[in-house]
């Protein structure tokens, strides 16, 4: 846990200065290579990419940044761009993607089998690999019937109570996309509206604030992606697993449509330098042993039927998923945003 | 008003008088010009104008989208939410300009002029708060001061109460965060005028007390105006970095321009929109720096030779001293002493478990693209400010300004402004040599150190170009004249004039970049080679995942290493730029 020692720290930073050595070499796109632009940098990815390398021989290169910068990366490097794969942890990313014609169509038998229809673009530029469920998250101890739908958060009796992140948060953006599928503009709007009202606080921080937030009582509704949750549970910090301890979960719209479902995934670049070794890289990523460790490094649940979902995650139970297409919900996104806008979500 | 120059000591000319000389000395810079025109320096001048167009090519990217038509999503923005970014924005650079320049001028002075218990340590001390990232500052704070951080939870628990039962000051807010940016940005500013009050206030402050003026007047109407433009130079960096944080507002939830610009960017996918509000900012910063540099008016102050003593120092004692040591103190425990502390509860609650493997090869990558940059970008800034002594003229000096910019504008958008020419220059050469010799040479520049080395250069021209610009001040272009007419060429002067006058300014320079380069995160994020990390990503990788203890440990590794600059700053300066003492 903290086998790092801060005065070693500060001996390291003295010495430092002393010796450096010369720059480390850089990688170029080579036979045998896979160049891979993630937003995901989970210290179990290590593991999932040297089995990849020891199964296959490809030697994995990697640049870990946000996706926005990555796909913005990609346009400026153009036709020569080394990239072979791009993964993001939210499908609305791959659908700009796409949309800037970044990624290329392909064909994997193994990938259509495997990934669920709705966790995959229809014209099969990019997959989805892991989920994440945005759940109501509460207080066990003070809220006896929390809502059961997504809609009853916006509910007079929850007025001062609700707590979120800001609507800059592309999953505050997917979920309101995903609601806008099913309510249409107006009523989502009104929603919305009714949403903010019922705020404890301004919008700030990340969803793992909104979780601390209800344990301490600063408000006792939470929406929040399933894993941050696991993350807290399965946390060596004693603190973060006594906050977990407090919360409970209502998965929502439970009697309908679901609840809805986010994806971390990815395709193939478009001018991609290695585009087999980049589908070999895809279709590992199905594998069950990978679909284990890809779901272990942040809790989140496997996409392949029969994969086994992290033991601290399966906790929080069984539920019907949304089912609406990840596509349809990403392409809603900067129509959502502008009515969270107008909303006043802030 | 004080008296002439003093022709024993430095030569100071300050205010109507000095306004006369300057004039005066207009008409002579005319007779420079043209000379330095006839000669040697065009292709000096030719070559700073390449570079510094080269420079500004990323920004001017950003800024060309003005010319395109409003946007329907400019129209939404403008009804829905630019009424707030305006006003938060107007906030946080209000207390940033107040908080930097209170804390940085008073402190500088006391630990100037005044002796009392811990001044000489509290000189030193001061500068600590730039050695930590001001996003990371914001997350301690956040983490410590929230309701649920560990303050009030233990003051809940303490007395029973639950929520609504207390009071307790809201900092998740415009001034929170405001106060929190100028309390880690104020070193800018304490380092600029305690190198101007070390160099002028000892001859000029000695002599106003002389003629009988006490010293609140001295201060106030003989040091203070002659400290302005380094003062000033202080503000306008540290404004512009605070302008150009995304991390902590919005962490926050504070919106303001960066916010809106990432928003509109990547949120509703209008690049133009988030490039005109970009371009909105860069207004902002350029009204506010032009603004003060015209009240300054054609004031110059110079100081000759390097006979400057150090003035008597005022012996403090009882009730001021304790008070001279809280003001010092305060901003100390506030910026740095605090948030480390913050830092180190969460790394030992639940720190980063990889982080003590990997150490040495993320910390060398941090410190050797640190080094490169601090030699590059301080190489540059000589470069602009020479010229811009040699040759002044409009043309050039706007150029350069401009160039400079780079500092008020998000990383990110530095970041994309340099992918976006050089992917460009990469793909049309390639392209040329494909048709041509039917060689491709895939990417040259992209993805490599080159290109990364090219954001820093872009960022942080103005911090090196500030330091150097106001140690090019203090040197009297009498001395100039003097070693050309002796038969110095141009680069004679430099070598043997300037650069030992500048040694202060020019290290002052590498160092302040060396450590923005080790905190600086969306450039590196995104430019960098592959299999390139450094502490600040690292952090951000962590941080990303919202695992704040985790993050802790690398955030204190880059104060730690950060420390090592800032330790050789405060040598480089100890002295005054002009042999103070």
């Amino acid at each position: 846990m903290t086998d790092f020692k801060l005065h070693r720290t500060l001996l390291a930073g003295t010495v430092l200065a002393a010796g450096l050595v010369g720059l480390p070499a850089l990688a170029t796109a080579q036979s045998g290579e896979l160049n891979l632009y993630s937003s995901r940098h989970y210290d179990t990815d290590e593991a999932l990419y040297e089995n990849f390398t020891k199964q296959t021989g490809i030697k994995i290169n990697r640049i870990e940044a946000g996706a926005d910068e990555l796909i913005e990366r990609m346009i400026s490097e153009g036709a020569n761009s080394p990239a072979d794969v791009l993964i993001t942890v939210d499908a609305g990313r791959l659908e700009r993607a796409d949309e800037a014609g970044l990624l290329q169509q392909f064909d994997s038998e193994l990938l259509e089998e495997r990934v669920p229809d709705y966790l995959q673009d229809s014209e099969n530029k990019w997959f989805g690999f892991s989920k994440r469920a945005r759940v109501i998250m509460y207080a066990c101890d003070r809220v006896e019937n929390p809502p059961q739908t997504y809609e009853a958060l916006a509910d007079e009796e929850w007025k001062g109570r609700v707590l979120s992140r800001s609507s800059t948060n592309i999953y505050s953006q997917s979920l309101t996309g995903s609601i806008l599928a099913a309510l249409g503009e107006e009523a989502t709007e009104e929603w919305a509206r009714g949403l903010s009202e019922n705020f404890s606080r301004d919008p700030r921080g990340g969803d793992t604030d909104q979780i601390r937030a209800v344990a301490a009582g600063e408000g006792d509704l939470a929406i929040s992606n399933t894993y941050y949750l696991g993350n807290l549970l399965r946390s060596d910090n004693p603190e973060d697993r006594a906050v977990a301890e407090k919360i409970c979960v209502v998965f929502p719209n439970q009697d309908d449509r679901g609840t809805h479902v986010n994806i971390s995934g990815g395709g193939i670049a478009a001018n991609a330098p290695n585009p087999e070794a980049a589908k070999l890289f895809l279709e590992y990523l199905a594998s069950d042993q990978a679909q284990q460790y890809f779901a272990e490094g942040n809790s989140e649940y496997p996409v392949v039927e029969g994969v086994a979902a992290p033991e601290w995650i399966q906790k929080l139970g069984e539920f019907k998923e949304d089912e609406l297409s990840a596509e349809t919900f990403a392409k809603n996104n900067p129509k959502a945003l502008m009515l969270m806008d107008r909303a006043g979500w802030k | 008003m004080m008296g002439r120059r003093s022709p024993i000591r430095a030569g100071l000319l300050a205010s109507p008088v000095s306004a006369r000389i300057a004039e005066a000395r207009g008409g002579l810079a005319g007779s420079r010009r043209a000379r330095s025109h006839g000669g040697a320096p065009r292709t000096l001048v030719a070559v700073t104008f390449i570079v510094a167009a080269l420079v500004a090519l990323p920004i001017l990217s950003v800024v060309a989208s003005v010319l395109n038509p409003r946007t329907e999503v400019m129209a939404h923005l403008v009804s829905t939410v630019l009424g707030d970014i305006l006003f938060n924005t107007f906030a946080i650079a209000l207390v940033v300009v107040l908080g930097t320049g209170l804390i940085g001028v008073a402190t500088a002075w006391l630990v100037t002029q005044c002796r009392f218990p811990g001044s000489g340590v509290f000189a030193w001390l001061l500068l600590l708060p730039l050695a930590i990232p001001g996003y990371i500052v914001g997350y301690a704070y956040a983490d410590f001061l929230a309701f649920a951080g560990p303050l009030q939870t233990g003051l809940r628990e303490t007395f029973g109460w639950g929520r609504g039962d207390y009071w307790f000051p809201d900092v998740f807010n415009v001034w929170g965060v405001g106060t929190m940016l100028a309390l880690v940005l104020y070193p800018y500013v304490y380092l600029l005028a305690r190198a101007a009050f070390l160099a002028h206030t000892a001859t000029a402050f000695e002599a106003s007390r002389a003629l009988g003026r006490g010293p609140w007047y001295s201060f106030l109407r003989v040091a203070l105006p002659l400290a302005r433009p380094a003062i000033a130079a202080g503000i306008a960096l540290a404004l512009m970095e605070a302008l150009a944080d995304f991390g902590t507002v919005q962490y926050y939830g504070v919106n303001t321009f960066t916010t809106a610009i990432y928003r509109t960017w990547f949120g509703l996918g209008d690049k133009t929109a988030a490039a005109q509000l970009a371009t909105g900012l860069l207004v902002f910063v350029i009204a506010i720096v032009a603004f003060e540099r015209h009240s300054r008016g054609a004031q110059r102050f110079t100081a000759v030779g390097r006979s400057a003593r150090p003035s008597p120092a005022f012996r403090l004692g009882g009730i001021r001293a304790a008070l001279a040591m809280a003001a010092c103190a305060l901003p100390v425990l506030l910026g740095f002493v605090a948030p480390v502390l913050i830092l180190l509860r969460l790394h030992f609650a639940g720190g980063d478990p990889i982080l003590g493997g990997v150490f040495w090869r993320f910390a060398s990558n941090s410190f050797i693209l640190a080094g490169m940059a601090a030699v590059i970008v301080v190489a540059v800034a000589l470069l602009l400010a020479y010229t811009m002594r040699l040759a002044p003229g409009r043309g050039l000096t706007g150029l350069v300004r401009f160039a400079s910019i780079g500092y008020a504008v998000p990383g990110t958008v530095v970041a994309v402004g340099v992918l976006a020419p050089l992917g460009a220059f990469d793909n049309a050469f390639d392209s040329f040599m494909r048709s041509t010799f039917g060689v491709s040479t895939g990417l040259l520049l992209s993805g490599t150190v080159v290109a990364i080395l090219f954001a820093y250069l872009v960022r942080f021209l103005a911090v090196a170009h500030g330091a150097l610009e106001s140690g090019f001040a203090k040197i009297s272009r009498n001395m100039d004249d003097a070693a050309r007419l002796l038969g110095q060429r141009p680069a004679g002067v430099v070598a043997r004039i300037h650069a030992p006058l500048l040694r202060g300014s020019l290290g002052t320079a590498a160092l302040i970049v060396f450590v923005d380069v080790l905190k600086e995160l969306p450039a590196t994020l995104i430019v960098r080679p592959f299999n390139f990390d450094t502490l600040a990503v690292r952090v951000y990788q962590l941080a990303s995942d919202e695992r704040l203890a985790q993050a802790s440990t690398g955030a204190l590794a880059i104060v730690a290493v950060a420390l090592i600059p800032v330790i050789l700053l405060m040598r480089v300066t100890a002295r005054g730029e002009n042999g103070g003492r």
